[in-house]
């Protein structure tokens, strides 16, 4: 297996997460988190979750970072810059260590595209092999979250039209 | 408030790519189930390019009209899902199970093909409404005389 192309993918993830973290201003962080969603799609879409790609690539690059720019549009310019100050022993010394406990915890995960791992032997199967004559759907992706769960696909659609009610309720004004 | 943006070219290139982005989106959503795609992404995507209409042309732009009028809209998505899984309850089966879609001439894998494009449908409906809506309610908090749409 080489690592010609998954290492500069992974180091772009990495300076971006932290230059949205380091960064004095909103609204640059909040490009740079555009642009994490962006080198996160490539990266799903590396793995094969091309469907999920699309996802991270429509929501987390185009629409989340919208979102954001019209809410720090609505502040004043020094809410914008944020001021840091160094943060405490405690974290510093706790939270690398929760990253090494972590790291000694992935060891014993399956390997990536492992045919014998728990999640490839349970449902996966039954679905790979029945999905195209049950539902005549090609993409598997698809018939597993419309048909197979689409009990879940309904809460989540549910769940999007309550976070559109809850923003026009708390941020409309009403009209009298 | 948003207003209209003054570059020529940033007008004349959004006319040419808003519905190019709306062909794309009805293309994800009615090929979701034979490439990648799915009503999400397409419903993300039909509002992204409603979205870029108001951003582009200024509420007040003729092109705008489509994103107005989409915020009546809000719900039909739910309902249009949730329906199907009723029309389910009626044909004499389970909730959501499309089988029992009572389609006379379909047989029941097509009858399920059937199902899955109707909810991609209302989940793409219920994901551009909403997307438009969230951007309203974010773009025009102060403005009272705006928030009539």
């Amino acid at each position: 297996m080489t690592y010609s192309f998954e290492v500069p993918l992974l180091a772009l993830l990495m300076i971006t997460a932290a230059g949205a973290i380091l960064v004095k201003d909103l609204i640059s962080a909040a490009f740079i988190l555009g642009s994490y969603s962006f080198f996160l799609a490539l990266v799903w879409a590396w793995l094969g979750a091309v469907d999920l790609a699309f996802v991270e690539a429509v929501v987390g690059a185009g629409l989340a970072t919208v979102f954001f720019l019209l809410t720090l549009f609505q502040t004043d310019p020094k809410d914008h810059s944020i001021r840091r100050t160094t943060p405490p022993l405690v974290a510093l010394l706790g939270l690398p260590t929760l990253g090494l406990l972590l790291l000694y915890a992935a060891d014993d995960l399956p390997e990536f595209g492992d045919p014998a791992s728990p999640a490839s032997v349970h449902v996966s199967p039954v679905y790979l092999e029945n999905s195209l004559q049950d539902t005549r759907t090609p993409n598997v992706v698809t018939a597993i979250i419309m048909d197979y769960r689409g009990f879940d696909t309904l809460i989540e659609t549910a769940v999007v039209f309550t976070a559109g009610i809850a923003c026009a309720a708390l941020l409309r004004k009403t009209r009298t | 408030m948003i207003h209209a943006h003054d570059s020529v070219i940033v007008r004349a290139l959004s006319r040419l790519l808003i519905p190019l982005v709306q062909l794309y989106a009805f293309y994800i959503l009615f090929f979701g189930q034979y490439s990648p795609g799915g009503g999400f992404v397409a419903g993300v995507m039909l509002g992204a390019s409603l979205i870029f209409s108001v951003l582009v042309f200024g509420l007040e732009g003729s092109a705008s009209a489509l994103a107005k009028k989409a915020l009546h809209g809000d719900g039909l998505g739910l309902i249009l899902f949730a329906g199907v899984g009723g029309l389910c309850l009626i044909g004499g089966g389970e909730f959501l199970n499309y089988t029992n879609l009572a389609v006379p001439w379909l047989e029941h894998s097509a009858r399920r093909s059937l199902g899955i494009v109707l909810t991609q449908i209302g989940v793409a409906l219920d994901v551009a409404v909403t997307a438009v809506s969230i951007v309203f309610s974010l773009a025009f908090i102060d403005h009272e005389e705006d928030s009539h749409v």
